[in-house]
Parts: C-alpha cells; structure tokens; sequence
C-alpha cells in the first residue's frame, strides 16, 4: 500500500508482523498508556554491587528471546556493548534483540554474535560501514528497525520498545547506583538516551569505571532505576568519545552553504529576541552558528534556547550570554562537557523531553529553527540520512525527522553535488523525514523554499539569497552530473524506518 | 585511423577525478571498458559511453581501456581519456 509520503509499504512485514503506515507528520493520534518497568524491592542497605558482567548478566536473569538496551553517549569510543555482548555471547544466550540508542563502527566487533544467532534483531537509529552492510545483505533473522531519538522514547515509554535489561556506561556512579556522565576519565556530559532505558526496562545495570562513594552528585540517573552496579577497569576511549572542540570550516563549498544558511534565518521573519534553535554538528552547521553569532551581536539579538547534540560554538555562545540556556541531550566535544558540568544554565535533558513525540510536548515543539544536514534530498523536499547511493545503511536517522516536524523553519544544508552525485533526486533512495516537515534546502548553487511556506518565501525575498525552485536546482545537478539510474532492489525488506510516531514511513530493500 | 602502440595512462584517484589507462588490444576486438567507480550502479552506463565515444571520436577502434574513477564529470572522464589517448599513440606517424 502507498503511505502518504507516497512509498509501497506492505501492511505486513515478514519478521515485523502487521505495521502501521505512515499518514502525515501529525496524522496519527495515539492511543493507550505509558508503560512502566516492572516492580522492585530492595531492602535498606541491599548490595547493588555485583562482581563481574558475567554475574551481573545472571543476576538480571537475561534468558533467550529477550531485549537488551544500550546507549551511544560514548560513539566510537564505546567499550560496553562490545564488552557486555561477549560475556552473553559467553553463556549461550541466543536470540536477542538488540536495542541501542545508536551504533558506531566500533561496535562492529559483533558481527560474529549476529552469525551465532546471540543476536537475531537490531532496533537502533542507525549503523555504519560493516555494520551497515551487514543489515544491508539481511542477514539478521528480522528486519533492522530504524529510530529516530524521539520515535526510540516513544517506543520505549508506550511499551512497543520493551526493553528486559538496559546496560549503562556510567562515568561516575555511586555505591548504591546514582549515575552522572560528568565526571571521571569517561566523561560523556549528558546522559539524555539513557534516562529512558533507566526509567523503563525491568532491570537496569551501571557499568562504571569510576565506582564513587554514596552519596554522588549531580544526578542524572537516580539510584531509584539501578538494580545492579559492575566496577570495570575502562568503559570507554576519552578519544573516541569526545573530540577536541570542534572547529569552524575553511571549506569555501561548506561556508558558502552556511553563508546562505544563516541568511535564510537571518530573513525567514523569526529571528528576533528570544528565538530558539538547533545547530547540527557537521562543517557546514558549525559555521552557520558563526554567522549567527556576529548577526546576533550586530543586531542586538539574544537567543532564549539552544538544543542538541552541542558543540563548542554553542557553548561559546551560551558562555558569552547570547543564548539563556541550553538544552542538552549528548556532547560532541571536550568544551560542551566540560560546560554542562560548570555551567547551571547549561542543562541536560532525556530523550524523550527532547523529541518523543507522544508526551505532552517535547523541546522540539518550542524550536524556531534547526538546522540539518542530509545525504540526498528530492524535488518533494523528502530527506534521507540513513542509506548511500549504493542503497547501503550507512548513516543514522538521529532527531532529524523530529527537529524537522517540531521547529518553525527547518532548513537542510547540502552540497548540490557530492563528488558526481547529485544531492537533488528525483526521490530519495529512502525516506527518513518528509518533505511537509522541511521548509528550506540551502545548497551553495541555490536555496529553494518548500512551496507550502508561502510566508518565507515573501521573507526571503529581500534577502539577497539565489532563490529557485526547487526543480531548477535539480536541473542544474542533472545538467553537471547526468540523470542517475535507479539503484536496483530486491522484494526483500531488510529495514524499516520508523517515523517518529511509529508508522513506517519507508523500508529499505536489499540491494541486487 | 589511430592505433594505440603502447599502454599510457592520464588523470589521477583523487576526488572528482578518474584515472584512465589505455593499452593496445588486437585488431578488431573493439574498444573494451574495464571500470570501477562508487558511482557505478547510478553512472556506470553513462561513464562506459563516454569512454567508448571519446575514444572513438579520436579515430581508436581497438583499446583495452582501464578506468578508475572517484566520482569525475563527463568533461573531466573525456579530457582523461584523450590524454591517455595521446600519451600511447605518441610517436606513431600520423
């Protein structure tokens, strides 16, 4: 059937079952009851410590068949999952479901459990090179579910996502299981992801390499969650985890696309005093918080919030008073964990509160601008972050769909080619966030205005930017590049891509 | 008619560029593509027509031709291909 972001879904999904299609960003209205975790007593002065993962594995009493939980604060730099899945791997355990918040390349060391049937389904927002193309090639039991970090809250708080036991990487975490990612040779800063699988799967284990005496603070994950606390020499590489501040782009391709970018915002009618808004991480994004900065200061602009995924320029900005404050689910950098460690207007958020769409009212509802970046785009404004032009997984749907669908102007950043690839299609090979939630397409050949934003494009008129349609930015493309083939595809449906309210929205196919 | 009288090569596996060696192929078996590219699956016909075309248009009627590309444009790919063209026809008389 044809959902309406116009792709053929079958209702039924071989290994999903039966599936809901999607029917617009907002056109399908929840039902039910959160769900909770499951009961616990523990009595005054309990041992939450358990002495190794092997034994803290049993104590959670993990069986075949259940659903293990993960979070990506730690990115390339992650020991825990890697260190968790071999001690499963270990007792035999089979047929997991995996369910991280994300994956990184270096949780492609297990592959070999996927072979061995330890895990047969992966829930998670994205994967990366052999991880990606394993999914790829189909070779779990199931279709790989993909997320966004909205949609993953959604799913773990109405209970569609249960998770049996949720592991933790804890920077610091105290005797009796408070947890915060501030402090300690692992620092991630916030926490966000893992506050929801805390809040809701039945068993929930700390792992730390920094085991602190009771009681710990700040906390960001409250002994009221933990069941179980395993002291490990290291969960994490600091140089995978964080880099060091992330610097502005000299890439002139990339600066010319922020230029415009922060124009459009400059123009759109919603930058004014107490604006709100989201910068991604990627070149181009970093230098459009640049922009903004000296726009902000030239006009006498203050902003009321910003939200993310933060970076250094953020901070600096947050530092220098031209943002009230900061919400925050996850760090990228040295900077930003070392601000939401010091700064009290610096705050960390869950998942959930930044995007789930079906609570009462997620930060990305209060957002008046994001900006995102993107693998390839079509003429319907349909975005897609999440496969190659080879048809292959290989990025993460992240809060793309859900800053988009929350923010008063989304603007994608993209270059019009990527080596002789154009970033304009026809259709996007899959569909991660629709066109009616994307409002701008800033290239460095050309911005086009969703034609449903009548409003900005009155504002952007003045604005001195190359405004076209956006066919006629395809058409210069095409023109350079040459119209691309079709990637040919199987029947066979390898990933399903969740839109945040949990219809699905597009599948990914095997690729012949 | 040109004929190719030694293997010579042109471009370079940067970014945006293809690297192309021509060599020499018996009398009547055509002008023959060999390609790799990360742009095959949505390029690779067009990229191979470029190829065959250029070389044709130079007058070749039987080369082994070896392509590497990175992603190049159809001008970038036609420059190449003459160039190696030139390069293992050099000292032929004309």
């Amino acid at each position: 059937m044809l959902n309406k972001a116009g792709r053929e879904i079958p209702s039924v999904i071989p290994g999903l079952g039966e599936v809901k299609l999607y029917n617009g960003a907002f056109g399908t209205i929840p039902t039910g009851r959160m769900v909770g975790p499951k009961i616990a007593l523990n009595k005054p002065r309990s041992e939450k410590l358990v002495k190794s993962i092997d034994q803290v594995i049993d104590a959670a009493g993990l069986k075949d068949g259940m659903t293990i939980s993960f979070h990506h604060h730690f990115r390339n730099g992650d020991y825990v999952l890697n260190m968790v899945m071999e001690a499963i791997a270990r007792k035999g355990i089979k047929d997991l479901t995996l369910a991280p918040s994300s994956l990184s390349n270096v949780h492609e060391a297990i592959i070999p459990y996927m072979d061995e049937g330890v895990i047969t389904a992966v829930e998670t927002s994205g994967a990366r090179g052999k991880l990606g193309k394993y999914f790829t090639e189909g070779r779990l039991k199931k279709p790989v579910i993909i997320r966004s970090h909205g949609g993953r809250a959604r799913a773990i708080e109405c209970g569609e996502l249960k998770i049996d036991v949720a592991f933790i990487g804890a920077p610091a975490c105290d005797t009796y299981g408070n947890i915060n990612g501030i402090s300690g040779k692992s620092a991630c800063g916030s926490m966000g992801y893992a506050i929801v699988d805390a809040e809701h799967a039945d068993k929930v284990v700390a792992i730390t390499d920094n085991l602190v005496p009771h009681p710990l603070f700040p906390i960001s994950i409250p002994q009221t969650n933990v069941d179980f606390i395993v002291e490990v020499d290291s969960i994490g590489d600091p140089k995978g985890i964080a880099s060091g501040a992330l610097r502005i782009s000299k890439d002139p391709r990339e600066l010319k696309i922020a230029e415009y970018a922060a124009a459009v915002i400059e123009y759109s009618g919603q930058f004014k005093e107490g604006y709100s808004a989201q910068l991604g991480s990627g070149g181009a994004s970093l230098a459009v918080a640049q922009f903004m900065k000296e726009k902000m200061i030239a006009e006498g602009i203050t902003g009321s919030f910003g939200v993310g995924g933060i970076t250094t320029p953020f901070v600096n900005m947050l530092e220098e008073g031209l943002f009230k404050m900061m919400y925050d689910v996850q760090d990228f950098d040295i900077p930003s964990i070392e601000s939401i460690r010091k700064n009290a207007n610096h705050i960390e958020m869950s998942a959930s509160y930044y995007a789930n769409p079906h609570n009462r009212g997620p930060i990305v509802n209060n957002l008046d601008f994001v900006i995102l970046s993107a693998t390839e785009v079509d003429v319907n404004f349909n975005v897609n972050v999440i496969t190659d032009s080879n048809g292959v997984m290989m990025g993460a749907s992240g809060g793309h769909c859900d800053t988009a669908a929350g923010a008063g102007v989304s603007i994608v950043v993209a270059p019009l080619l990527r080596g002789r690839l154009p970033m304009v299609l026809d259709k996007v090979q899959t569909i991660v966030t629709p066109g009616e939630t994307v409002d701008v397409i800033v290239t460095e050949r050309g911005v086009a205005v969703n034609p449903n934003r009548k409003d900005l494009i009155d504002n952007l008129k003045c604005a001195n930017l190359p405004l076209m349609n956006i066919e006629d930015l395809q058409k210069i493309a095409y023109d350079l590049a040459g119209k691309p083939e079709d990637i040919p595809v199987t029947d066979e449906i390898v990933g399903v891509v969740e839109y945040r309210d949990g219809t699905i929205i597009d599948v990914i196919r095997k690729p012949v | 008619m040109v004929k190719i009288t030694k293997p010579a090569q042109a471009g370079t596996v940067e970014s945006n560029d293809i690297m192309v060696t021509v060599a020499p192929a018996e009398s009547g078996s055509g002008i023959v593509v060999e390609l790799t590219s990360p742009v095959i699956k949505k390029y690779g016909k067009q990229i191979c027509a470029v190829i065959e075309k250029t070389a044709k248009d130079c007058g070749i009627q039987d080369a082994l031709v070896n392509a590497n590309d990175k992603g190049a444009l159809d001008c970038t790919i036609e420059a190449r291909v003459k160039t190696a063209i030139a390069r293992a026809c050099a000292g032929e008389a004309k």
